[in-house]
Formats: C-alpha cells, sequence, structure tokens
C-alpha cells in the first residue's frame, strides 16, 4: 500500500497523456459492457432455457406449421411428460418498431410448461374466464404504460380474422414476471381458443411444440423418438433442445457472439497498443529516475513491480470506469427501446471485465516492467 | 563468505579493475587500484573527465560490479553479494548526492526524502517523522511541500542530501555535489556536508573537479589513468 501514492503521483506526471490513455481504456471497457448486455439480449432465452423442454417443429422450416393433433400423438411417446402448441402471431402494436411477440396458447397448459412466468391465482383465474383476455410480460407492460384492463388493439400481419379484419383487440387480464433476472418478460400470449376460432385460416395448425421431458438425460432418445413418429408423413418434424432452438431464432440475425467478440477483440486490441505504447513512453522517460531508486536500494523486482503496478493503476481506472458507465447506461434502457427480452449486464461480465483489465495492464506494462528490471544503475546515471 | 575486519577503516578497494566494453574494444578505467578510508574520514577524489573517479564511486557504492578486485565495506565484500542482498546493503548502508539532484519531480521535498524508508519496515507516521527530521538537518523544513520546480538549486540539492540521510547510513558518496550550483549555493552544501562530517561521523566520499570544494575534505586522492595519488598529475 506505501507505494499507491508513488505509483499515482508518477501516472500525474503528464496528465493529458494520461488522460487520453484512460479515455481508451475506459472507452474499451464501456463498450465492452455494453455489448454484454446486448449479448445477453440474444443468449437470454438459451440461458433460462429448460434442460427438460424440447422444441418440436415442421422439418423444412419454423414458418411451416403443424397439425394441432399431434399434440396427443407426441404425448404419447415414451419419455414425454406434456406438450404444449404455440404460434408465431406476428402482430403490430401501433407501429412496426414496437416489436413484441405474441403467441396464442392455452392457459393451462403454459402455465404448467412455464413455471418460470409468475403470474397471481388470481390473475390465472382472470384469465381463464376471459377469452379475449392476455397474459402480458412485465417489460412489455411497463415498455408501453400498459396497465390491468387495458383493451389493445393489434394489427395482424399474418392471420386475418373471419370477417377479413386485421385488427385483433385484446383485454390485459393477466401480467406475469419472471423467476429469474434472465426470464423473456418481453411476450403477450393470449388464448388458442380465442386465436383458433377467430382466424379466416390455419384452422387446427400449430407453429410449433414445447415438450416436457421426463428425463433430461433422454432428452436426445426422446427428441429422436418423436421425430420418428412423424417420419414419412406430410408434415415431418424436427425436435431440438430449447436452448439450441432459440439459439437457431437468435442466429437469424447473425452469429452475435461472434460479431461481438471480433469487434471486441479489435477494439482491445488497439487499446492495448495505446496503453503499451504510454506504458513504453513512461518508462523510456525515466531511466534516471528509474536508477536513482535502484541506487537507493529498490530491487530489480521493486522496479519491475512499480512499472506493472503504474499500468494496473492505469488500467484499473479506465476499466472501472467504463464498467460503471456501461451499467449505468445498460440501467436506462436498451438501445432497441424495449425490443430485447432481457437488457442487463450479466455479473459474468462484469468477472470477464475485471479479469481483462488485470490481463491489459499485465501485457501492456510487462516489457516495459522488463526494460526498467534489466537497467544497470551506473548506465542509466551516466545517460 | 566475508572475512570481516573490524578496525578502524571502513573502506578497503583492493586490486581493483574496471573495463568497459564497447562492442569489440576494452576501455580499461581503473587498473589494480587499492584504496583504505578510515571510519569518520571526508576524502574528496579529483581528477580529469574520464579518469575513473564516478566509476570508483560506483563500485564502492555497490552501483557497479569490478571487473577483478574486491571492494569491502565495513568488513563486508560487497562485490560478492547478489543483486537482490546488494540493492538491501545499498538501502542500509549508502547514501547517495547526485549532481543533477535526480529528485522525482512528481514528489514534494518531504515525499522525496521518505523515498528511500519505504523499503523499512517504518509506519507512516514514522517515516514521515524521520524525512521532518532530515529536512530540520537541512535547514528545508519550510520548504517540505515544495516540488523540485518549486525549489532552487541549492534547496534541491540539500533535500537530495537529506534523502541521503535519512536512513542514517554508514557512508555518504556525493558525486559533484556543488557542480550544478553557483559559489554561495555550492559553499551552503559544502558546509552542511562537512558538519555531517564533524558533527555526525559520516564518512563522505565526494568526486569533485573543484579545489575549493576538495579544500574542505579532510584528505583529497587524485585519479589519473586508473590510479590514484596524493598529488594531481598534470
Amino acid at each position: 500500500m506505501k507505494y499507491v501514492y508513488l505509483i499515482f503521483s508518477n501516472l500525474k506526471r503528464k496528465k493529458l497523456r494520461t488522460g487520453l490513455t484512460l479515455m481508451s481504456i475506459m472507452v474499451a471497457f464501456l463498450l465492452f459492457g455494453y455489448l454484454a448486455a446486448i449479448r445477453q439480449a440474444f443468449d437470454a432465452g438459451v440461458e433460462v432455457a429448460g434442460a427438460d423442454r424440447l422444441i418440436v417443429r415442421h422439418k423444412v422450416s419454423i414458418i411451416q406449421l403443424l397439425p394441432q393433433s399431434y399434440e396427443a400423438r407426441i404425448e404419447q411417446v415414451d419419455g414425454v411428460d406434456n406438450a404444449v402448441a404455440s404460434t408465431w402471431f406476428g402482430g403490430i402494436y401501433q407501429e412496426r418498431g414496437n416489436f413484441f411477440a405474441q403467441i396464442p396458447v392455452v392457459p393451462e397448459e403454459l402455465f404448467d410448461m412455464f413455471p418460470e412466468y409468475i403470474v397471481s391465482d388470481e390473475q390465472k383465474a382472470a384469465w381463464l374466464a376471459t377469452r379475449t383476455g392476455a397474459l402480458v410480460g412485465r417489460g412489455t407492460m411497463e415498455r408501453f404504460g400498459w396497465k390491468l384492463g387495458d383493451r389493445i388493439p393489434i394489427n395482424a400481419t399474418i392471420w386475418r380474422k373471419k370477417d377479413g379484419g386485421t385488427t385483433w383487440e385484446f383485454d390485459i387480464v393477466a401480467v406475469y414476471d419472471g423467476a429469474e433476472k434472465g426470464t423473456d418478460t418481453s411476450q403477450f400470449f393470449f388464448r388458442y381458443d380465442y386465436f383458433d376460432e377467430s382466424r379466416a385460416n390455419g384452422h387446427g395448425l400449430v407453429g410449433w411444440y414445447t415438450v416436457r421431458v421426463s428425463d433430461p438425460d433422454r432428452a436426445a432418445e426422446v427428441a429422436a423418438a418423436i421425430d420418428a413418429e412423424f417420419a414419412n408423413s406430410p408434415q415431418e418434424t424436427k425436435t431440438e433442445p430449447e436452448g439450441a432452438f432459440i439459439q437457431g431464432f437468435a442466429n437469424q440475425i447473425g452469429n452475435i457472439a461472434f460479431i461481438i467478440i471480433s469487434i471486441m477483440s479489435a477494439v482491445f486490441f488497439t487499446i492495448l497498443l495505446v496503453a503499451g505504447n504510454t506504458m513504453a513512453y513512461t518508462v523510456r522517460e525515466r531511466t534516471s529516475e528509474l536508477a536513482v531508486l535502484k541506487a537507493i536500494g529498490f530491487t530489480d523486482r521493486g522496479v519491475l513491480g512499480l512499472v506493472l503496478g503504474e499500468s494496473l493503476a492505469l488500467t484499473l481506472v479506465g476499466g472501472v470506469l467504463g464498467l460503471c458507465l456501461a451499467m449505468l447506461l445498460v440501467s436506462m434502457g436498451d438501445p432497441t427501446d424495449g425490443s430485447f427480452p432481457v437488457f442487463y449486464m450479466p455479473a459474468s461480465a462484469v468477472v470477464v471485465g475485471c479479469g481483462l483489465i488485470v490481463a491489459m495492464a499485465f501485457v501492456a506494462g510487462i516489457l516495459p516492467a522488463l526494460q526498467a528490471q534489466r537497467l544497470q544503475i551506473a548506465d542509466a546515471l551516466r545517460r | 563468505m566475508t572475512d570481516k575486519k573490524v578496525d578502524g577503516t571502513l573502506v578497503r578497494v583492493s586490486g581493483v579493475d574496471k573495463i568497459f566494453k564497447r562492442g569489440s574494444e576494452e576501455i580499461h578505467v581503473l587498473g589494480g587500484l587499492d584504496l583504505e578510508i578510515p571510519r569518520g574520514e571526508f576524502l574528496a577524489l579529483m581528477g580529469p573527465s574520464g579518469s575513473g573517479k564516478s566509476t570508483l564511486l560506483n563500485l564502492v557504492g555497490g552501483l557497479d560490479r569490478p571487473s577483478e578486485g574486491a571492494v569491502e565495506i565495513d568488513g563486508q565484500r560487497i562485490d560478492k553479494l547478489s543483486d537482490r542482498k546488494l540493492a538491501g546493503w545499498r538501502a542500509r548502508h549508502v547514501g547517495l548526492v547526485f549532481q543533477f539532484y535526480n529528485l522525482m519531480p512528481v514528489l514534494s521535498a518531504q515525499k522525496n526524502v521518505e523515498l528511500p524508508l519505504l523499503l523499512t519496515k517504518l509506519s507512516k507516521t514514522e517515516r514521515k517523522k524521520r524525512a521532518s527530521i532530515a529536512l530540520d538537518i537541512v535547514g528545508l523544513s519550510h520548504r517540505a511541500g515544495h516540488y523540485p520546480r518549486q525549489l532552487s538549486g541549492g534547496e534541491q540539492q540539500r533535500t537530495g542530501i537529506a534523502r541521503a540521510i535519512v536512513t542514517d547510513p554508514t557512508l555518504l558518496l556525493c558525486d559533484e555535489p556543488t557542480g550544478d550550483l553557483d559559489r554561495k549555493s555550492g559553499d551552503e552544501i559544502l558546509d552542511l556536508l562537512q558538519a555531517l562530517n564533524r558533527e555526525q561521523g559520516k564518512t563522505i566520499i565526494m568526486v569533485t573537479h573543484d579545489i575549493h570544494a576538495a579544500a574542505r575534505a579532510s584528505r583529497t586522492l587524485y585519479l589519473n589513468k586508473g590510479q590514484l595519488s596524493t598529488e594531481a598529475v598534470d
């Protein structure tokens, strides 16, 4: 601790240079934290996906529908506990930018399959009693300032009504919260019976099934059995773990993780050069001072430690500021104005960020520190 | 192992050669040099530029190692010590005063003087107290909070002397301590060195080009072409 004052005093030597380097590091870690939250938004569903849940979809693509009658057959497959049908509604609330998922489901089945959606018994009963009722996630409720009892018009882009209209009206009767931080609270569920009776076409067809298996260790075996059940039928199926299904959905945009890691690698490499350059200058212009420190008794390792300490102080201040700023910005809301199912900086990003701070300090400082360590006192004092 | 001899001799340099290599060329700076300095002496080392004065000072201070021969301080062969042990020995036994002061520009006079004490186990309060005493001895208590850029040359050198004496070292090595000062400031520094020698019994070796400065010492030796003599050689 007694060397901290010396370390920080040295950093104050060239205030402008230190300030600019600090800002570069800060921006890199701000970007790191913010992009980690974006990545989390795309991966959230994958992380909280049930290990005991499978998704059964049409073998050709998710937009091809499956018969509703498959539900009973799937539930007959050995190892399956139950199955829930869902369909992509794809409606628009007011304008296209207001994206959130709307999904018709059978209420009782939904609660049984997804215990991570927390709803009060009173509201569950209200939804069961209201044919046009909707169960809406807390995130979407807050995003649009909705409250219980509101009637919400959704403009359909896929499913026309029997009367030819495209506007579906729903009454918000229930709100769900997520059991975990990563639970998607942006979804809008409404009753399948209302949907199926009101739609102009596609009766008896659903988008996909969520299946719960009795033994997660047998998930692969059960998935193969389900696909075998419908093999050579007009609507063959593809069954996969829920996490893989959600990941596949996110990957339609692109490999988000790869894109983010590529951007961050480029940013960190550049910042490493900036910090390394600063440290190299810091040592080069202080050759005689470092020699004096050695002359008065600092050991070679002591001088190495001092230079590495300066490098750590530089990256620590910049990195922590950047991560704090990222947390602040993330807490102010997602950049899509609510389209992300979740938006927060995961604790793992903070841990990785701290690791990167230490790694950057070491890589940026080690060469100048070794140079300082090898300094010959008599030679350096003559310069 | 060291063959510790406890007598009146503090510094014993025996048969020391120092050869510097510049590419394939070898430069013999000191050749078979012998020197004994009694405890409590104020020795001035004079000689032309390149005669090896600073090299000899560096060898005695453990800042460099001889190519041949032995350097014994207070009975201890310092040329045999490992780098780490030699650094520890310097911290305990040597105070260094440089021509260009070599203070840390980012630290106040007080913090500059405290620097060598960071290597001790002293508490923060004790370090501060000892640095204040050292600054008081050199007459700079009132400038403790000032940075080197806010001090005159003489004041900077007095801060350098305070830094050198703060650990109460056995040996004070001064490399042209008045070389960058005007006559008045130089005299004040020499007064201070003399007082440290006479009143506190510090053994001082001072390299200088200045006859006036050398006159303050109790003995003057001349170094020429790597050899010592008691008389100047033209």
